[in-house]
């Protein structure tokens, strides 16, 4: 028979520190000492993702959540909760805190997070669009095309403050009056499921996990802005996603929720995939409209616009996933609803990739507004292995970091770009102590150099001097004009650039400049990387009194440049060392240090 | 100019060209099926499509050469793509590929000399919770470690690499 | 199928509504695996081909599996969501075989929850619901 109560004590990285095993194990015996054992189930949980206030311990059927639970505290929870049925009001946690961040029609529960976006990742199976139905799947076309004109989608969008969730912020419903206003025979709608910046996947899971939302959404907009034909440009590196969808317009098809007479209304509207091949400017919207056009995706100045020339030199309203994803909740919900959630610019929830050196990687949609901190430390459970927080990478490649300093921050599109970042598409990388920054600044300008088209000079020539500039750094041949020198490059290229990634590949090096100038000195000045990841400023050396002669690291060296005897001190010859840092990993006695 | 050797199109490519054919924007399409063939773009299948789509053959080339995904050179018979995006990166993405090197003696864009493998670096393939990831043939791996390299490679390989390594 | 006007649609959205509800509130057991592209890397099919032999061998054919997509919890794939009726429904992550089969036994039959492997349900969704 299943049990009256489970009593689940937060296990997480972050709980473990204070004792929450010493409140699990108190519970336990409060709950055998009581007589209960055989209603109340007491667990310990991989964790909760909320590290605000623990211990966490959380009631089961009734959801009632306790925090800064002490041991103490475990009889009263047992006497009056599990047997009276009253819960502990002193430990309750109080979700009023969390109330101010969320529409006053959302249950307010002790997340953070509120998925509009992500609302039927895994609850649904994206494979069947009976479930996407039952989850009103669809009814914000119905609406749309039966309740509403045209002017009135876009009124709604216009109140909701959707702005584009593909890096621009570029508010979503005035793209769709431009496009709209343009007389034309023909136009076209195209989702950008391109998703480049290396470190984000949020449109990944969004199309994998609810490809007919998608599907919806840009039926929608071909009502509204007179379009019968959508594209979705999807990386060809998805197949999972790219499989769901062809699934979903088959289903879509059949039904007639595209195609001739949706619904048996006048409109027609049909949708078909385009691949993209592995270049990440073609992201840029003007380089993915030459690229499904099938040509070199090379992208092209602006004006015109897409919105007025775009896709075959036809007007065309171009959307980032998550934006598609969150207008059916809007129509619904209505622009006003939506409005309520974020800031005064930034409107509605945000999804990020939180990757890196947190202890809970993953997938959150987060209110507009929220800090660092709480996403860091509490929705992410804080830092990896307890190491010091160094900074966050946000807007991948076209974005900077930001710092200690600024976890407090509200985070909205104005603040990270304030900041020298930019929300980009959503890629949070956590970084610690032993990332550096001249190494983080170098990675990204060999992805732009890599990625960059070629077709404009600031760019292509830029790009490799700043590159082989960082690159001197890092290798401590660097000197203090090459500061210098990397800040003008850097300048000339966003000015003369033709396309937004010439534009923004100088950020991750003018903006690790402009917080970490001392780690780029000590580069350059002491040859030193005080991260300990820049291999040509390492060395390795053995430590006399720690090393037992234990032969494991003259083993694992891959040039054999170990030597010494069994049970005798061991030393490296530093001449022949590559710095591949194996004894440094596998030495169990901490004998191996480099600096 | 001609090309050496005629390799003979699959029916199944040929009614992919003949759909494809009056859709604008067809090219790409027609590459990455090319590609599910071939595994890469062989010189006179290019010159065969150029002739069915009726576009000119630089053209081709062109879009082959400005996309990573499409390749000019036979891969090995299983292809390694380690992720360099920024979370694999930080998480050790670079050991994997010196690992790999030291293992099948390939680096990134070649084979290896027995062409069982080849390596190919990606830009995040959308796993960064399980960084580092790489695949093989398709296969994601995660929260790999170089130490695991050896046991992940022989699965495609058999007793031949494990011996080696032993 | 024929094409939908706004009626069949509502005849269909209530057809999927009830069969949701069944599914979801119903009398079965239900168990509901993240197969977006990170759990299949970190195991999710593993775990489901584990799942369907331990019902198997527990003779628990009515009990379903289910597909979903990414529940967000990527450094706890593959996860799953169990319902069982008249428990509450629970969120297991680092789910490999072995703790699939232990599900199967302790927490569907045995009307018991697993040590170590719950985690937090995703967020509330734009409905205020979850699930
Ligand atoms: C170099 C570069 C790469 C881009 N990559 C992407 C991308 O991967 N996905 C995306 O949606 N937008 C990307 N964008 C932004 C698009 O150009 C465009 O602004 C966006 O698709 C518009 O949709 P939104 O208004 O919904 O954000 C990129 C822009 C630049 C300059
Ligand atoms: S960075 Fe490797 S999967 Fe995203």
């Amino acid at each position: 028979m299943a049990f009256k109560h489970y009593v689940m004590v937060c296990g997480g990285e972050g709980c473990e520190s204070k004792h929450a095993l010493a409140v699990h194990d108190a519970l336990l015996k409060e709950v055998r000492e009581q007589g209960v054992e055989n209603e109340v189930q007491v667990l310990k949980t991989g964790g909760f993702g909320f590290c605000g206030d623990c211990p966490a311990v959380q009631v089961l059927p009734d959801q009632t959540l306790y925090v800064g639970v002490q041991p103490g505290d475990a009889a009263a929870i047992v006497t009056q909760h599990l047997k009276q049925g009253r819960p502990v009001a002193r430990l309750v946690f109080d979700a009023a805190k969390n109330a101010k961040m969320f529409p006053a029609d959302v249950p307010v529960g002790h997340q953070k997070q509120l998925r509009i976006v992500l609302r039927n990742c895994g609850v649904i199976d994206p494979e069947k669009i009976g479930d996407y139905l039952a989850r009103d799947g669809y009814a914000a076309l119905e609406k749309a095309l039966f309740k509403m004109k045209p002017e009135d989608v876009i009124e709604e969008l216009k109140k909701a403050g959707l702005r584009g969730r593909g890096g621009g912020g570029y508010p979503t419903w005035q793209k769709w009056l431009f496009t709209k206003k343009v007389a034309s025979e023909q136009k076209y709608i195209i989702c950008n499921a391109d998703e480049g910046d290396p470190g984000a996947y949020m449109d990944r899971s969004t199309l994998e996990g609810d490809p007919h939302s998608i599907l919806e959404a840009m039926t929608i907009a071909g009502y509204t802005v007179g379009a019968s034909q959508g594209y979705i440009y999807i990386r060809a590196e998805y197949p999972l996603a790219i499989s769901r969808l062809n699934l979903a317009i088959a289903q879509a098809r059949e039904l007639g929720l595209l195609g001739k007479g949706i619904l048996g209304s006048g409109f027609d509207f049909d949708i078909e995939l385009r691949l993209g091949a592995g270049a990440f400017v073609c992201g840029e919207e003007t380089a993915l409209i030459t690229s499904i056009e099938g040509n070199r995706g090379m992208p092209s100045p602006r004006p015109p616009y897409p919105a007025v020339r775009g896709l075959w030199e036809k007007p065309t309203v171009i959307n980032n996933v998550e934006t598609w994803a969150a207008i059916p909740v809007i129509l619904l919900k209505g622009g006003e609803w939506f409005g309520k959630i974020g800031t005064a610019t930034s409107k509605g929830t945000k999804v990020f990739a939180l990757t890196g050196k947190v202890n809970n990687c993953g997938l959150i949609e987060v209110p507009m507004g929220i800090t660092l901190r709480e996403i860091i430390y509490e929705i992410g459970g804080g830092m990896l292995k307890g190491k010091a927080f160094k900074a966050v990478q946000t807007g991948g490649p076209s974005g900077g970091v930001i710092t200690q300093d600024y976890l407090d921050m509200p985070i909205d599109y104005e603040a990270l770009a304030q900041l020298g970042s930019i929300m980009g598409s959503g890629g949070m990388i956590v970084m610690d102590e032993d990332d550096c920054m001249v190494d983080v600044s170098k990675f990204y300008l060999d992805f732009t150099v890599d990625e960059s088209c070629g077709k404009c000079a600031p760019c292509r020539i830029g790009g490799r001097t700043l590159y082989n500039l960082v690159d001197k750094i890092s290798k401590g041949k660097g000197s203090l004009n090459d500061i210098e020198q990397i800040r003008d490059i850097g300048l000339a290229m966003r000015k003369a650039s033709l396309c937004g990634l010439g534009q923004t590949a100088p950020n991750p090096a003018i903006s690790t400049l402009k917080y970490f100038e001392a780690e780029y000195l000590a580069h350059i000045n002491d040859k030193k990387c005080p991260a300990g990841k820049c291999r040509d400023l390492l060395t390795f050396f053995i430590l006399p009194e720690k090393c037992i002669g234990c032969t494991l690291c003259a083993r694992r060296c891959p040039v054999n440049c170990i030597a010494g005897e069994r049970r005798a001190v061991h030393t490296i010859d530093a001449a022949k060392c590559i710095k591949c840092g194996e004894c440094y990993q596998v030495c169990k006695f901490g004998a191996v240090e480099r600096t | 100019m001609q090309a050496e050797t005629k390799t003979e199109l699959s029916p199944g490519l040929l009614e992919f060209i003949r759909q494809w054919k009056d859709k604008p924007g067809n090219l790409i399409m027609v590459l990455h099926r090319v590609q599910q063939e071939y595994r890469y773009v062989p010189r006179d299948v290019a010159f065969q499509v150029a002739a069915l789509l009726e576009v000119p053959l630089a053209k081709i080339y062109g879009v082959i050469t400005f996309y990573h995904l499409f390749k000019l050179k036979q891969p090995g018979r299983h292809v390694i793509a380690v992720c360099m995006g920024t979370a694999c990166y930080l998480k050790g993405g670079e050991d994997l590929i010196r690992e790999l090197e030291t293992l099948i003696g390939a680096g990134v864009n070649t084979v290896s000399p027995d062409g069982e493998f080849s390596v190919e670096v990606v830009r995040c393939l959308g796993c960064c919770g399980l960084a580092p990831v790489l695949t093989i043939d398709g296969e994601v791996f995660g929260n790999l470690t170089k130490a695991q390299l050896p046991d992940v490679l022989a699965k495609y390989q058999g007793k031949q690499l494990a011996a080696a390594t032993a | 199928m024929t094409k939908l006007n706004r009626e069949g649609l509502a005849q269909l959205r209530e057809q999927a509504r009830a069969g949701w509800q069944q599914r979801w509130h119903g009398k079965q057991a239900q168990i509901i695996i993240g197969m977006g592209t990170c759990g299949i890397a970190a195991g999710a099919r593993k775990a489901w081909d584990a799942f369907a032999d331990e019902l198997k061998k527990n003779n628990l054919t009515e009990v379903r599996i289910e597909q979903t997509g990414c529940m967000g919890l990527c450094y706890s794939e593959p996860t799953v969501e169990v319902r069982v009726p008249d428990m509450p429904p629970i969120i297991y992550g680092k789910v490999d075989a072995e703790v699939a089969r232990r599900i199967v036994r302790k927490h569907i039959v045995g009307k018991l929850l697993i040590n170590d492997h719950i985690y937090d349900r995703p967020a509330l969704d734009a409905f205020g619901k979850q699930g």
